[in-house]
């Protein structure tokens, strides 16, 4: 990512990021916290942070044990007299151990409700930002090409997640009209890629064998976390209202990340697909939508507002295959290739 | 400033070489000079190596060129030389470079029209552009079909891409009359249809790039429709189910078309400057369209009367 500093940055006093017990909001709130000119980083989330996460967070942020579904933030950010609130606590996929899609639900439109509710009544609130995702496009076979942030989605997705993004929304245009005073800021990312990511796309391209969908090539794009991270700091510490496409320019077809990452991919027809994701396996409808239409944002208006310009999406691509083994290697075909041109040419000397 | 201002830049885009590259080059053949067989063997191996480990470039609206050239483009290229002997003229209208708006007429019940106008475009313009198609939702609706559509360059028929596209400096390549004109009858032959809204007017003029019209003769008679089962189009969800003299009556060998002589002709450019200004003027926009229009019909009628003479001498 290449960046020129923005002149007008108001670093708020003290930030509350939702869901740090998370990779991402643990991330974004150790940077905050070691950011001179914010004072205090506040982490809520309705568990521990464990593990790395932990380690990350210990002293630097204070962490608060709240659960977003319910009033408790209400009293964290009234009592800590928070500025900015990032709200990260948004889940992507449905976790079967716990409680799966309905769980799922709750967490992104309760919790998102019971969120901007207790911001409405926050007289010291200067600042939202939103972690939305492009999945706000929604899916249909008369979508543009290429979405820019004016683009309207023309049908309901089937995906659970693209469907709370799109309610998730409208309850922040709800905000906005109610409270003007406070500054929005809705990052629609694409799918997060890297070395050190951990989504539902990066297990996928971690297995030997992927399922794709039969006759379908969607176009992809991705936006690395390192350039995610910047952009959420960014927008804390400096002021850009308004709703943004996070990603990296360009695209990668499906077939062709597939084929980079030396993995193998089997067609399936869509309707068993759509079947194994209705119930609820490891291939949600999410993807399904994804992989049959793609989808790829214009990042004008990212670029300049924030004045950054995240990776190529085949470039970030390329720092996610870094850290994974590819079960064909490019290295192994680049040879087999040079095995068969040795052996016909030798064949045609031995002929003539 | 802090240390957030202080972190090293990225890397550069596109410095980041793939794993591997470097390592799996072909070596050069013993006799460079003129072994025309060894690096035709070695460019096919190579391209297949690309193709299987991914390392190709698509653009945002997945058009693959190496793809288009090296497996669609062969593969269309007989039928445009040696079954529909196409001749083209007044290939000089379209710009070395920079965007365009090419309008044509659309015939034929499948569209085989769009894909042998890409093809003259390419092939007998001294730069070798590429023609960039608009293409119904329906094509992006059936599997395959879908990816074929947007590994040849085509995208959907809507006015973001079109502008996306005139704005990026290509030439696109639009079929106003849509269904109405590829789906008509054999007996409305050359007769011009509706040019429904004139979207592709406003996107030319929202762009400030020429309009340029093409005139396509020999499409209507690949697949003479000579009527149209509406009951069973409406069951498949398809805008008509043509019946040709072939078709369905000897199954699969219906679907070859009938090897007609055709003739694509290149318009003078239209500017389209004088009234940029005025885009969102539907008078405006009717009048371009109703000009463009007049023109390709036209135009249609003196290739028919210059292929008639043709084939009669």
């Amino acid at each position: 990512m290449s960046s020129r500093p923005v002149s007008g940055a108001h670093p708020p006093r003290v930030v509350l990021v939702t869901g740090v017990s998370r990779y991402l909001g643990a991330q974004v709130a150790a940077r905050l916290a070691a950011d001179s000119r914010i004072e205090r980083v506040i982490g809520l989330d309705d568990r521990e942070p464990t593990g790395e996460q932990a380690t990350i967070l210990a002293d630097s942020v204070e962490f608060v044990r709240a659960d977003i579904r319910t009033a408790q933030p209400a009293a964290v950010i009234a009592d800590n007299r928070v500025q900015t609130v990032v709200h990260l606590a948004i889940a992507s996929a449905a976790d079967p151990n716990a409680g799966g899609r309905a769980a799922m639900k709750e967490q992104n439109v309760i919790g998102t409700m019971q969120l901007l509710a207790a911001c409405q009544q926050a007289p010291e609130l200067r600042k939202v930002v939103f972690r939305s995702s492009t999945a706000a496009y929604g899916v249909s076979f008369r979508d543009p090409a290429v979405f820019t942030e004016d683009t309207e989605p023309r049908d309901t997705p089937r995906g659970g997640f693209a469907r709370d993004v799109l309610d998730i929304e409208g309850y922040l245009r709800g905000f906005r009209r109610r409270r003007s005073d406070v500054a929005v800021t809705v990052l629609r990312f694409a799918p997060l890629i890297g070395r050190r990511a951990n989504t539902s796309l990066t297990r996928y391209f971690s297995r030997a064998v992927v399922p794709t969908v039969l006759g379908r090539d969607p176009r992809l794009q991705f936006v690395h976390v390192d350039d995610a991270l910047e952009i959420l700091h960014r927008a804390v510490t400096e002021d850009h209202p308004g709703t943004f496409n996070v990603a990296g320019a360009g695209v990668i077809m499906l077939s062709q990340a597939v084929r980079r990452a030396g993995r193998i991919g089997v067609p399936i027809p869509e309707p068993a697909l759509s079947a194994i994701g209705r119930g609820g396996a490891n291939f949600s409808l999410d993807q399904l939508d994804l992989f049959v239409h793609g989808r790829v944002v214009d990042t004008g208006r990212l670029i300049r507002e924030f004045g950054v310009i995240p990776r190529p999406t085949p470039v970030a691509f390329e720092d996610f295959l870094r850290g994974i083994s590819g079960v064909l290697p490019r290295e192994a075909i680049g040879a087999v290739e040079q095995r068969i041109l040795a052996g016909l040419r030798r064949s045609r000397a031995a002929v003539r | 400033m802090s240390d957030f201002e202080s972190r090293p830049h990225f890397p550069a885009p596109g410095n980041a070489p793939f794993r591997g590259l470097r390592q799996v080059a072909p070596p050069p053949p013993e006799h460079p000079e003129s072994d025309l067989w060894d690096r035709r063997v070695a460019n096919a191996l190579a391209f297949l190596r690309r193709r299987l480990t991914g390392e190709y470039e698509v653009d945002e609206f997945g058009f693959d060129r190496e793809l288009t050239d090296t497996v669609l483009h062969p593969l269309l290229r007989p039928l445009y030389r040696d079954w529909f002997r196409v001749s083209v003229r007044g290939v000089e209208n379209i710009p070395d470079k920079g965007a365009a708006l090419i309008v044509a007429n659309h015939s034929g019940t499948v569209a085989l029209d769009a894909l042998m106008l890409a093809l003259a475009v390419h092939d007998e313009h001294p730069e070798k552009r590429y023609l960039r198609l608009l293409g119904a939702d329906l094509v992006f609706r059936i599997p395959f079909v879908s990816e074929l559509a947007r590994k040849h360059g085509s995208t959907l028929a809507c006015n973001p891409d079109a502008e996306r596209l005139l704005r990026a400096g290509e030439l696109v390549g639009v079929f106003p009359e849509g269904f109405k004109g590829i789906g008509k009858l054999y007996r409305d032959r050359y007769k011009l249809q509706r040019f429904g809204r004139g979207g592709f007017v406003s996107a030319a003029l929202h762009t400030r790039v020429p309009i340029i019209p093409v005139s396509i003769v020999g499409a209507e008679e690949t697949y003479p429709m000579l009527g149209n089962f509406k009951p069973l189009a409406r069951l498949l969800g398809t805008p008509y189910f043509p019946i040709t003299p072939t078709f369905p009556w000897l199954g699969p060998l219906g679907l070859v078309p009938l090897p007609s002589k055709w003739c694509i002709e290149f318009g003078k450019p239209v500017p389209t400057e004088p009234v940029a200004d005025m885009a969102d003027d539907p008078l405006v926009i009717f009048n371009l369209a109703d000009q463009v229009r007049e023109t390709i019909q036209q135009t249609l009628h003196q290739l028919l009367d210059v292929r008639d003479a043709e084939a009669a001498s």
